[in-house]
């Protein structure tokens, strides 16, 4: 079925896939020269390329308004509020786009001769710096792509100063890993070879300190333990210094998530709390942009303990500001695990953050957190009468709701989230943290105004007044306004269409 | 601060609304000696115009390509990205999206990455791709796993020939998962040199093999047809991982599809992106129907909203870390969503005849920079059949060359001892690229350095 056989709604437009636009003769680019197909023929001989590609032809007109049309279907910062929990969803500034573009960082080839990129070589130990300092932490590994990624580099250096220690058959291979984890968390330790070992969280939503003692017995066999603070409850690990050193004298290290530095950043250090080694994501805390889903940049700061073992590349200041990157094994104390990714990181990244941590500067990031926590604060407040806050007390950056206030509505947390498309809003996230029944979670940043909370605080207490009132007949149909409706998941998943196919035969709508 | 919009005022009332005195109260469950309230040695916040000069001074350090003639490759590559691509990824509705988990209002971002998935498909002539990944050489190590659930297999084999990083990459991601890899030397080109290498590779296989791994063009710029070792990959139940970190060679070149590739993987940064000092770049995996329930990361997938109108959303998440935890495909959470609308972009505006033409003038420089080093007594082509990219062999360590040669404002190509550290057989090794933004007097420039080198 073709999307175009559905009609414009106002300014919304129902836009063809690029392929059903295609003109074969049409094309989008000139090109200064010409080539010659009689010679490229002749020198790339049977691996020429004959059969034709299939992409499409358009012009560039046409590759314009068809992207402008398709971005209008869109929720995104730049429009709204995105109270999105755990991800951090403020502010991109224009100016770090503007400066990743310059001339001589944006378009520097990888490599190059040393001397000619001394410049984004300081860069790198620039934000390195920024980075070490905010975090309290005497090293950082610049190169992880997301905050997976990070998590994977943090890990398989407790795995390498492990495997050092002890040998490779050393029996340390439990982490423990708390059950309100980012999914992440589990993952990234299952393929360094570790296995998981859930901890309850306790009825305040920390970590259950009982639990986590028993769980790690005399630690002979821990490796150590995957942490997030403050953590997807939105707390803060009150005991965290203490869990550091309980798995500290029992020969383990501490792996900490760091998705919510924005709550505590200049006022907490994690270096302080006994940290090994923490991700860091620049695509939250340091406003690199979502994008739709990457590229982030997930750079690591690490403990003296497992600065050794950090990956390559590195860049090392080697006089009065002269710089070397250091891509093979040095020799010498260093003794990296290996390599995660081509070339040295995501430079672009870099410089967006870097630009942002200049912009905001040490006094503007310690009012940032403060702001990001007076905001998730308020809304609670402001909610926690007609919602059901999941704990008691202040919150850091988000405000952790349970489902219990819709009991008896028959409205759940997913309807509730799909109601507030209606009202102009993108949902919070739910269901997540697991260990909340029905979760709500919601991060406003401190990019919000008091009037966009407001609003949104007064959009929210409309979509509960309604949700006790019914019919709950309305929130099953929501979203009613949006570009699509409930779209049928399911019939994604069992009939699987990846990919635009030329002779796809019609279908049934109703099908 | 600028990006902070509540003032004093609306502080204190919020704070009043919320029965706290300060904002520090907020943080009362923050144990004191957890607390800092020191002053980090860094600066204050500081305006546009002061953050812009740091910048530039940052800039000012660097050879920029836009002011030399380059010639590198190696895995990135200096391409013309047209005006509207940058301009249409900055479009705030793309740039500051979140994943599209809420399908209903991003449709601009899931057809977009729906479109992005066919054209990736197509160009290596593939059943389908997914979302992307976060550049080439993780895609690759991503596919060596992927060939391992495939396959219930342990070993994979590694061309000598794979872009080193590629390699490395392969080796750590894999490095506690028991796999067991076979690497393999390199194997440099030469008009003496008998082309052995995918022969030894596909003798190499054993009934333990997962996969073999091999570049096309290789790290040497080599172009060859991996038909035969194909064949060999499925008769003894492995298969063949195609790595491309050419992409605009799909233009010219059969692809790893039509050649009997199992997975492709590519580095996607040739259109759309720029160079960026390497990153953030954009992994590209694509694979036959068959194995999909064993990809890694994203897919988007047509559906249908209740209205029965036509509609994107993720799919098959049941494979990912956010469900299936510690027994996801990968830990991979994000795909490079913004990089890979600027190649999809990219290659909407170029289409079939853009993309072919474009591809053939990259051949064709190539071609006729090579026609002139030839000609320089003590500068010797290696690679007889290539893309867009050749390795020579100067009378000299390469590295001293292009050092010499970037004084003089020339990016003269890779010396590939800094790829190959160690190796003796390539000190006097140089890989040279050449693209659409290397000028025939650019060639000319850098023909006659060479030729001045004693």
């Amino acid at each position: 079925m073709n999307g175009s056989q559905f009609s414009h709604q106002g300014l919304q437009f129902e836009e063809s896939l690029l392929f059903e636009l295609d003109r074969p003769d049409s094309c989008g680019v000139d090109f200064d020269g010409h080539a010659d197909l009689g010679l490229a023929e002749d020198s790339l001989g049977n691996l020429y390329r004959r059969a034709p590609i299939a992409l499409p032809g358009l012009s560039e007109p046409e590759v314009v308004r068809h992207y402008t049309r398709l971005s209008q279907k869109n929720y995104s910062i730049d429009s709204g509020l995105y109270p999105l929990g755990s991800c951090t969803m403020k502010h991109n500034p224009r100016l770090n786009e503007k400066l990743a573009r310059l001339e001589g960082l944006g378009d520097l080839h990888p490599l190059q001769p040393v001397a000619t990129v001394q410049g984004v070589l300081a860069l790198y130990d620039d934000i390195g710096r920024w980075l070490q300092e905010i975090c309290g932490m005497p090293a950082v590994a610049l190169s992880p792509a997301a905050g997976a990624h990070g998590e994977l580099c943090g890990m398989m250096c407790i795995r390498a100063a492990i495997d050092e220690k002890e040998g490779e058959d050393s029996s340390r291979r439990r982490v423990l890993v708390p059950e309100s984890a980012h999914g992440t968390n589990p993952s990234t330790a299952t393929i360094c070879g570790f296995t998981v070992d859930p901890i309850p969280a306790d009825a305040g939503g920390r970590i259950d300190m009982m639990a986590f003692k028993d769980k790690l017995g005399d630690g002979s066999d821990v490796a150590g333990i995957m942490i997030t603070n403050p953590n997807t409850c939105g707390l803060f690990e009150t005991d965290i210094a203490k869990i550091a050193e309980l798995i500290h004298a029992s020969g383990g290290y501490v792996y900490c998530d760091g998705a919510n530095l924005n709550a505590i950043m200049g006022r907490v250090r994690p270096g302080d709390l006994g940290i090994d080694c923490m991700h860091i994501n620049l695509h939250k805390t340091f406003s690199t942009p979502h994008g739709g889903g990457g590229p982030g940049a997930g750079p690591v700061v690490l403990s003296a303990a497992l600065a050794p073992y950090a990956p390559l590349p590195w860049v090392v200041k080697t006089g009065d500001d002269k710089f070397d990157l250091i891509e093979h094994e040095p020799g010498g104390p260093a003794k990296p695990f290996g390599r995660l990714k081509g070339f040295h990181g995501q430079t672009g990244m870099f410089i967006r953050a870097l630009a942002y941590m200049m912009s905001h500067g040490r006094d503007g990031l310690r009012q940032a957190s403060g702001d990001a926590v007076l905001n998730a604060n308020y809304v609670l407040a402001k909610l926690k009468d007609v919602m059901s806050p999941a704990f008691p007390e202040y919150c850091k950056h988000e405000a952790l709701f349970d489902d219990s206030f819709l009991a008896g509505t028959g409205v759940s947390t997913m309807d509730f989230a799909k109601a507030m498309i209606d009202e102009g809003f993108h949902p919070m996230t739910v269901y997540f943290p697991l260990v909340v029944h029905g979760a709500m979670l919601i991060e406003p940043t401190e990019t919000e105004s008091k009037f966009a909370l407001d609003e949104f605080i007064g959009a929210m207490r409309v979509l509960v007044e309604r949700a006790r009132t019914g019919p709950a007949e309305k929130f099953h149909q929501a979203p009613r306004l949006a570009p699509r409706r409930r779209i049928d998941e399911t019939e994604a998943a069992r009939n699987l269409r990846l990919r635009w196919l030329p002779e796809e035969p019609t279908r049934d709508a109703a099908d | 601060m600028r990006y902070l919009p509540l003032t004093d005022g609306e502080r204190m009332s919020m704070l009043a609304d919320i029965g706290a005195a300060g904002i520090d109260d907020l943080f009362e469950d923050v144990p004191v000696a957890a607390r800092f309230d020191g002053r980090f040695e860094l600066t204050d916040h500081m305006g546009e115009m002061a953050v812009t000069e740091a910048f530039q001074g940052f800039a000012e350090r660097n050879l920029s390509p836009a002011r030399a003639p380059c010639f590198l490759g190696a895995g990135a590559y200096r391409h013309h990205v047209p005006a509207s691509v940058d301009h249409l990824i900055q479009r705030g509705e793309f740039m500051t999206a979140y994943t599209p988990y809420q399908p209903e209002i991003s449709q601009g971002t899931l057809q977009t990455l729906y479109e992005f998935q066919t054209q990736v498909a197509l160009l290596t002539g593939m059943d389908v791709a997914n979302a992307s990944m976060y550049d080439g050489a993780t895609a690759c190590a991503e596919a060596v796993l992927m060939a391992r659930r495939v396959t219930k297999r342990s070993g994979a084999i590694l061309s000598g020939n794979l872009h080193p990083h590629y390699r490395d990459v392969a080796l750590t991601t894999c490095r506690h998962l028991a796999t067991v890899f076979d690497r393999a030397d390199p194997a440099i080109p030469g008009p003496e040199a008998a082309d052995n290498e995918l022969a030894d590779l596909a003798a190499r296989i054993d009934d333990q093999t997962a996969c073999v791994v091999v570049q096309n063009p290789d790290i040497f710029g080599r172009i060859r047809d991996l038909t035969d070792l194909a064949a060999a990959c499925h008769a003894s139940g492995a298969l063949l991982v195609a790595v491309v970190t050419e992409v605009i060679s799909l233009g010219a070149l059969v692809s790893p599809g039509e050649m009997g590739a199992d997975i492709v993987v590519a580095e996607g940064q040739s259109l759309g992106n720029g160079l960026s000092f390497g990153g953030p770049y954009l992994g590209l995996l694509a694979t036959r129907s068959r194995f999909i329930r064993q990809m890694p990361g994203r897919l988007c997938g047509e559906s249908h909203d209740v209205d029965g109108r036509r509609s994107y959303t993720l799919t098959l998440s049941a494979r990912e870390q956010h469900i299936r935890r510690e027994k996801a495909t990968s830990n991979i959470c994000t795909n490079s969503g913004l990089t890979a609308l600027a190649f999809s972009i990219h290659l909407a505006l170029l289409g079939e005849k853009g993309l072919r033409e474009l591809a053939l003038i990259n051949h064709h420089r190539a071609l006729t920079l090579a026609a002139k080093l030839d000609e320089i007594p003590g500068v010797e082509i290696l690679t007889e059949r290539y893309f867009n990219e050749f390795t020579v062999r100067l009378s000299q360590s390469a590295e001293t060359v292009v050092d010499r040669l970037a004084e003089n404002n020339i990016l003269a190509g890779v010396p590939m001892s800094r790829l190959f550290p160690g190796n003796n057989d390539v000190e006097d090794l140089v890989l040279i690229a050449v693209t659409e933004t290397v000028s025939e007097r650019d060639i000319d420039r850098l023909a006659t350095a060479l030729g001045a080198q004693k």
